[in-house]
């Protein structure tokens, strides 16, 4: 008996040091792949000319609040995504602020969203299953009738999309869901059926890649036919093309994102973090995958447990029995 | 069969009055949340979501009710049946503990009529740490008041109840020492998932291991802790002998949490982070101090035998074992962009309630039903 014991405590020690060591995430979960149809939005930050119409339109389309912002209660003036604005423009700026597109001296504009992460944390995060990730589009979308509103999706979100309704008895998780209800129907987002330089582009992730290509081989002050809307809208807009910067930003960020970016200033002065290639998500759920192996672990130590209690509680009470026999004995 | 006998006395003591007084300023802020949303009592935010609530009440409490796991685990499990009058004492704090934190979790997560999704098999998603977590203190609680329920039995002579509970009690045993292995090891994978917003000096594929080894040693500092005080408060007699005991195995214990925290700390670069001077690193070497002076003063044959050491160790390293779990949780985690928090009245007002109720009821509990042991042949012979 000493011996088994002995033997389920190295056990027991032998699954402690599992739990210390690094786990190769990559063997213990497979990472997700971007589905077959995705479909997602290229913004192109050289293109946009901050006239913000996608802002409206997007409110518009999924019956937000305007967010108002100082004394006026006239127009929406968001300064930030909120519980109420899904869709933002930010501008970027320094020193004079007078050339488009440049880092000194210059502004440039940016448009704040959920990405659609390729491996989204808020999708694992979720203990209910309210963020789920569409299997053909891709689109990560929310369902309230199932969110208990514990906010894990916001502190797993590395972009900081997910908002909250702090203010509502009963709060929902609010973030875009790349009006997932237009594109069912065959439709494109609201902010890029409106956004008239081709700025927001929507269209199939794989295609917009294509186009992404295309617009880095560009040679910048020469003028080129932008597609505006959406890639097979046919409609065109011709305009210089920028330096970009040779990085298309949600390529390959933590898995990849099915938002991209394109610009010609550095990411990081938009407030876009320079991320890995690896999700953080692969690593804590390639951690818990290899701790539990589908629960298997558990339900093995849980039949040790209860083998060695059952044993040891007899022992305990051995001694105790034998004092009060007789008090047993009566009651049964 | 336990020697255990209900305490008796005076329940409407000078504690028990502050602490339902304390109960009734709870319930006010209770109220006005679920009226108006947790934005009108807390300082909560899209950047900080989870605040005091989760880290204090969940993540430091729980850690706190971990008595009944430890000392379930050593007399269960290691068969150290020396320390069983010990054990009652702490599974009703940890029942306690356990139960406020799901109080705490029903105010805190925004739908909670929709709560019973956890239970639905189709809404389950397995790869969420946080169901795990749900899921183990879900079924911890209900375990734990199972695991006491002895004592009902005992009070009431629940003779039907006792004879089917006698069948399944080992059963119970071994899931109240799985289940808290389980999701005490969970709150740290919970945090890895935080990514580049925790600091590095929290942020580490060991935290699963850091979060149970602390579970273990402020289990046990607890037991120590709550002991003392008790045994103080209702004159139980000298239960020293037992503590010193107990805390010569956290000496153990807390020397392999230190090595392996300042080992893992070492190998990933971050000791200049640590020594910077910066608020970070100086958050990082005071959890680390304190949990260091309990280990000095606990390596002491002599200290181990002297109640007051005894008493000072247990709180140094609950302190330490608390600020490692706040600094994972919220001192630690910065989510960029300028957010700020801090807990709001509001907000301190439901944790001190939670633990006004937890002292209550367990001031409570201890006089009705039989709980303690009491160690005093001599006295009590006379």
């Amino acid at each position: 008996m000493k011996i088994k014991r002995r033997d389920f405590l190295k056990g027991a020690a032998g699954s402690l040091a599992l739990l210390s060591l690094d786990v190769d995430s990559s063997q213990a979960r497979t990472v997700q792949a971007l589905p077959p149809d995705a479909v997602g939005i290229l913004y192109d930050s050289t293109l946009c000319v901050g006239c913000n119409a996608c802002m409206p339109a997007c409110k518009q389309a999924n019956n937000m609040q305007p967010d108002f912002t100082g004394d006026q209660e006239v127009w929406d003036n968001p300064q930030d995504l909120s519980s109420d604005t899904l869709n933002i423009i930010k501008k970027y700026s320094s020193g004079t602020g007078e050339k488009k597109d440049s880092e000194v001296d210059g502004y440039a504009f940016i448009k704040r969203q959920c990405l659609h992460c390729i491996d989204p944390s808020c999708v694992t995060a979720c203990p209910v299953s309210a963020l789920t990730k569409d299997e053909s589009t891709g689109i990560v979308t929310y369902n309230k009738d199932a969110c208990i509103g514990c906010r894990y999706c916001q502190v797993a979100c590395p972009y900081n999309i997910p908002k909250f309704e702090w203010d509502s008895p009963y709060p929902e998780i609010v973030k875009c869901q790349l009006c997932s209800h237009l594109v069912e129907k065959g439709g494109i987002s609201a902010c890029c059926s409106v956004c008239p330089t081709g700025a927001s582009l929507f269209g199939k992730v794989s295609d917009l890649i294509v186009e992404t290509r295309r617009r880095l081989q560009m040679k910048s002050g020469r003028i080129y036919d932008f597609p505006v809307s959406s890639l097979d809208s046919g409609k065109f807009h011709q305009y210089k093309a920028a330096k970009y910067v040779h990085h298309v930003y949600g390529k390959e960020e933590l898995g990849g994102t099915q938002v991209m970016y394109m610009s010609a200033v550095n990411y990081e002065k938009f407030g876009l973090p320079a991320f890995p290639k690896e999700s953080f998500v692969s690593m804590a759920s390639g951690i818990q995958y290899a701790i539990y192996k589908g629960m298997v672990y558990p339900l093995v130590v849980l039949a040790g447990l209860i083998f060695m209690v059952k044993k040891n509680k007899k022992e305990d009470e051995g001694t105790h029995i034998e004092k009060t026999t007789d008090a047993e004995g009566g009651q049964s | 069969m336990s020697k255990a006998k209900a305490l008796g006395g005076r329940i409407f003591t000078p504690t028990f009055t502050i602490c339902l007084i304390i109960t009734g300023f709870f319930l006010y802020f209770a109220a006005k949340r679920f009226i108006f949303g947790i934005g009108s009592i807390a300082n909560l935010n899209d950047g900080f979501p989870w605040g005091i609530w989760i880290a204090y009440d969940v993540v430091v409490g729980s850690a706190f009710a971990c008595g009944g796991y430890v000392m379930a685990l050593m007399v269960y499990v290691l068969n150290k049946g020396e320390f069983h009058p010990l054990v009652r004492p702490a599974l009703l704090a940890s029942m306690f503990g356990y139960t406020l934190a799901g109080v705490s979790v029903f105010l805190d997560i925004g739908r909670y009529l929709n709560a019973y999704n956890l239970y639905l098999p189709w809404q389950m998603n397995f790869h969420s740490v946080m169901f795990e977590v749900a899921m183990c203190i879900g079924t911890y609680i209900f375990v734990l008041w199972l695991e006491f329920s002895p004592a009902f039995v005992e009070k009431w002579k629940l003779k039907n109840f006792g004879t089917i509970l006698n069948k399944i009690v080992f059963a119970l045993i071994a899931l109240g020492v799985l289940l808290p292995t389980m999701h005490q090891s969970s709150l740290g994978t919970m945090m890895l998932m935080a990514g580049f917003k925790l600091d590095p000096l929290w942020h580490t594929s060991s935290l699963p291991l850091l979060f149970l080894l602390t579970a273990l040693f402020m289990g046990f500092a607890m037991v120590i802790f709550e002991g003392t005080i008790s045994s103080r408060v209702y004159d139980l007699g000298d239960e020293t002998s037992m503590f010193s005991r107990i805390s010569r195995i956290m000496t153990w214990i807390l020397g392999f949490y230190l090595v392996i925290r300042f080992q893992n700390i070492f190998m990933r670069g971050e000791m200049g982070h640590a020594f910077s001077g910066s608020f970070m690193g100086n958050m990082f070497l005071l959890e680390n101090l304190l949990l260091v002076i309990g280990l000095v003063i606990l390596s002491s044959a002599a200290n181990r035998s002297n109640p007051r050491a005894l008493f000072i160790a247990a709180v140094a390293i609950l302190l330490g074992g608390s600020l490692f779990r706040f600094n994972t949780y919220i001192i630690g985690f910065d989510p960029g962009t300028g957010w700020k928090y801090f807990p709001s009245v509001g907000e301190q007002v439901i944790t001190y309630g939670l633990i006004a109720m937890e002292i209550a009821a367990y001031t409570l509990f201890v006089k009705i039903f039989p709980v303690f042991e009491v160690h005093k042949p001599v006295e009590s012979n006379q």
